[in-house]
């Protein structure tokens, strides 16, 4: 392709990313370098059905000019990144030197806020992706040796968890796995403990999540490696059979080496997804026991005063776990793509 | 521009369908935008309001459960999108922090002087919105339940206490206790009454630092572990609704509930017989012998945004006055809540809020940066209820969190 009309054909696409992507972002890296002013607060009376009460409230007169003449507030500089509720460097320097062994330093660790939901977000991600892939890898073969007739149906049940938006997924899940929905009262029945309950348990609220999150992204892996199982030569596959290589053997030996470039296809968009996981937890009500970062965000900006430094601190912070996760994959695109 | 016109009438007039028309607000043209909350009593008010739609004054709607995450960005713009929010004591600070509503003194001199004085909310003197109901959290409790037992209705937590290990121990129910406990907003909630209950300051006097790690914190944290223990298991994911459900199933005879919400408890509507004919209402819980009641007292109001021209404040004014005038009030409209205006007559299902109000409970705070203390406990205290931290290392965590979050929005230096 000629060098203009690469760029011809290029430009309306790096416009729109330029504007729907990078402009964002460098906005929301400006945010969260920036703090409110300082508030002057003044000792004011309120009046209501209820009577009257002392109380506070902001002079607005006082921070207008300021606010006037600095509008995006007070620059801050990193001073977000390192409060309490995000790296709180200065939190884990007291944790270090009190703490008598890891064990206590790792309590003291998961009592901070942003290393809480790291810790989940860090696991889901870890246990979601690959069982992602290696079930719908499966699906895939299986419904391959499906008889042709029944593939068209096989294929749309099979997708339907991906279908169905998550929100709604979630909370049909989270009623059955209630202590008196379907699920719920099977698991009791099942471990012979009446009181047994999933949403009251940390553990067991993991594993529905992690659970959740494989059923729901399985049949995009399952879409992927179906399409690819279609380009597998057949020649190969033939040749293997009269050399008496066994079923095994030739998804190990043939399919699995030509679907390589899809595993890493999917392991990076899963990757990337599993680590910015949210929906689960708003639809599971699993707020107790599990946050991500992306919780996080959707906290600061849901109270009744918004944290938009906070929750802008807290994206750079996304950003910047996603790019270093899915480094490795890249490189080794890369380099394959050198090679 | 006249289809425009057209389409935004007939959205109206859809909305208007099933009231009688108030004709007559007096304004002549305007626009009048409103944003709130969704439940009855608003949704009432705006169909009132609506039915000021004639010539050339146009009036909307937007009633949404999520109207708190909508309605600073929607009136912070020049002019503001919503000429109107409904709040209530804790969402009108978020408000008054951006500085987006106007006072309302030369408004109300003009045209609201029929409206009652105990309806004007004002800060620093200054009249900041017009309330229409109050709302609070108190006692609801089965009268078969506590009759086969043989107990009074409670009137503190250790009686709840008492009455529910009796309940359990004659095998009526495993948890009779409920309670909106969900971790985030609703737990905080119920941290904030039991707090109050217990005497409790949640700031040093006038100033931004917070101080809740104390004598008070501890037994108000160690009161909610032990009423947890009658709860269902799942209590850290029961919002006001999920503990509704569980009364209405028949498994819970004793609860701290929204006045607002018990009309749904004790009408004919998924319930068996047996459960709605027995709820009935009483006066908020005290904690601990402190007198006071553990219950916050709330008022929903609406507001009159800055951003917008004189014409469209007047409208909006007039509007919502018509909105609110003592006229809608009938026999449909009188047990949706609590109403301010002078010709409401209470149901036995208001009693509770009426209670509240009577045993002179503390209003929710209308403070500036209760807002980032109600998140931080909201936050932080499932962990003790969990039984993973003490209660001093929780109340510990909720400072920090609060601390951080006040500095990083200039409350704290």
């Amino acid at each position: 392709m000629k060098h203009s009309s690469f760029f011809w054909f290029i430009l309306p696409s790096a416009f729109l990313m330029l504007l729907f992507i990078a402009l964002p972002i460098a906005s929301v890296v400006m945010q969260s370098l920036y703090t409110s002013h300082e508030q002057v607060i003044v000792e004011v009376e309120n009046c209501g059905p209820f009577g009257c009460k002392k109380s506070t409230t902001i002079d607005q007169e006082a921070t207008a000019a300021l606010r006037d003449a600095e509008p995006l507030g007070k620059f801050a500089g990193l001073d977000v990144y390192k409060d309490r509720n995000h790296l709180a460097f200065s939190e884990i320097g007291t944790a270090w030197v009190e703490s008598d062994g890891l064990p206590d330093f790792g309590s003291a660790l998961m009592n901070l806020p942003f290393y809480k939901a790291m810790a989940f977000t860090l696991t889901y991600t870890a246990i979601v992706t690959p069982l992602t892939i290696i079930l719908g890898f499966m699906i895939a073969l299986a419904i391959n040796s499906v008889a042709r007739m029944f593939r068209g149906p096989t294929i749309f049940f099979s997708l339907l968890p991906f279908i169905v938006t998550p929100l709604v997924g979630g909370l049909v899940l989270f009623w059955m796995v209630d202590a008196r929905g379907i699920l719920g009262t099977g698991l009791q029945w099942l471990s012979g403990d009446p009181t047994l309950s999933v949403k009251a348990s940390t553990g067991l609220m993991w594993t529905m999540l992690m659970t959740y999150g494989i059923w729901h992204a399985a049949p995009f892996a399952f879409v992927v490696f179906y399409a690819g199982l279609q380009t597998v030569n057949q020649d190969t596959i033939e040749a293997a059979l009269i050399d008496g290589a066994s079923r095994w053997e030739r998804i190990r030996y043939v399919v699995i080496p030509h679907l390589t470039p899809l595993v890493t296809f999917v392991a990076l968009i899963q990757l990337m997804d599993n680590f910015r996981v949210f929906e689960p937890i708003i639809s599971f009500s699993a707020e107790a026991h599990a946050t991500s970062l992306s919780y996080a965000i959707f906290n600061d900006l849901g109270g009744e005063t918004r944290l938009l430094s906070s929750a802008a601190a807290t994206s750079v912070l996304t950003i910047i776990g996603v790019g270093l996760l899915v480094s490795p994959v890249l490189i080794r695109t890369y380099r394959d793509f050198d090679k | 521009m006249k289809t425009l016109k057209t389409a935004v009438l007939g959205t109206v007039l859809a909305v208007l369908s099933g009231t009688a028309a108030f004709a007559g607000c007096g304004i002549e043209e305007g626009r009048v935008s409103i944003v709130g909350n969704e439940f009855p009593a608003i949704q009432t008010i705006a169909k009132a309001a609506a039915a000021c739609a004639e010539g050339d004054v146009t009036v909307e709607s937007n009633l949404t459960a999520d109207h708190q995450k909508i309605n600073v960005a929607g009136m912070s713009g020049n002019p503001a999108e919503y000429t109107t929010a409904v709040v209530a004591n804790s969402s009108i600070v978020a408000l008054i922090n951006e500085d987006v509503i106007q006072p309302l003194d030369d408004l109300v001199a003009e045209y609201g002087q029929d409206i009652p004085k105990h309806q004007l909310i004002t800060v620093d003197g200054k009249i900041m919105a017009v309330a229409f109901m109050a709302n609070a959290q108190h006692l609801v409790y089965r009268k078969d339940v506590l009759e086969k037992i043989g107990m009074d209705v409670p009137t503190s937590y250790e009686e709840v206490l008492a009455a529910a290990a009796k309940i359990r121990r004659e095998g009526l129910m495993e948890y009779p206790v409920g309670g909106a406990y969900k971790a985030g907003w609703n737990l905080a909630q119920e941290f904030t009454n039991m707090y109050l209950g217990t005497d409790g300051e949640f700031f040093e006097p006038g100033t931004a630092n917070v101080s809740i790690n104390n004598d008070k914190g501890v037994e108000t944290l160690e009161m909610m572990k032990a009423l947890t223990r009658y709860m269902n298991p799942d209590f850290l994911t029961h919002d006001s609704n999920a503990t509704n459900a569980e009364v209405e199933a028949g498994n819970v005879a004793l609860l701290n509930m929204w006045g607002s919400r018990t009309g749904n408890l004790m009408d004919d509507e998924g319930a068996e017989e047996e459960v709605y004919s027995n709820i009935a209402v009483a006066a908020p819980l005290t904690v601990g012998g402190s007198g006071r009641p553990a219950t916050t007292l709330w008022w929903d109001g609406w507001t009159v945004a800055k951003n917008i021209s004189d014409e469209d404040a007047v409208a909006t004014f007039l509007a919502m006055k018509a909105g609110i005038s003592p006229d809608i009030l009938n026999d449909d409209t009188m047990s949706e809540a609590v109403w301010l205006m002078p010709n409401f007559e209470p149901a036995p299902v208001n009693m509770g809020v009426l209670a509240s109000v009577e045993a002179q409970s503390t209003p929710y705070p209308m403070v500036p940066f209760q807002g980032l203390l109600h998140t931080a406990l909201g936050d932080n205290i499932a962990e003790y209820l969990q039984g993973k931290e003490t209660a001093e290392q929780t109340l510990a965590d909720i400072e920090a969190a609060y601390t951080a979050a006040a500095t990083e929005k200039g409350f704290l230096k």
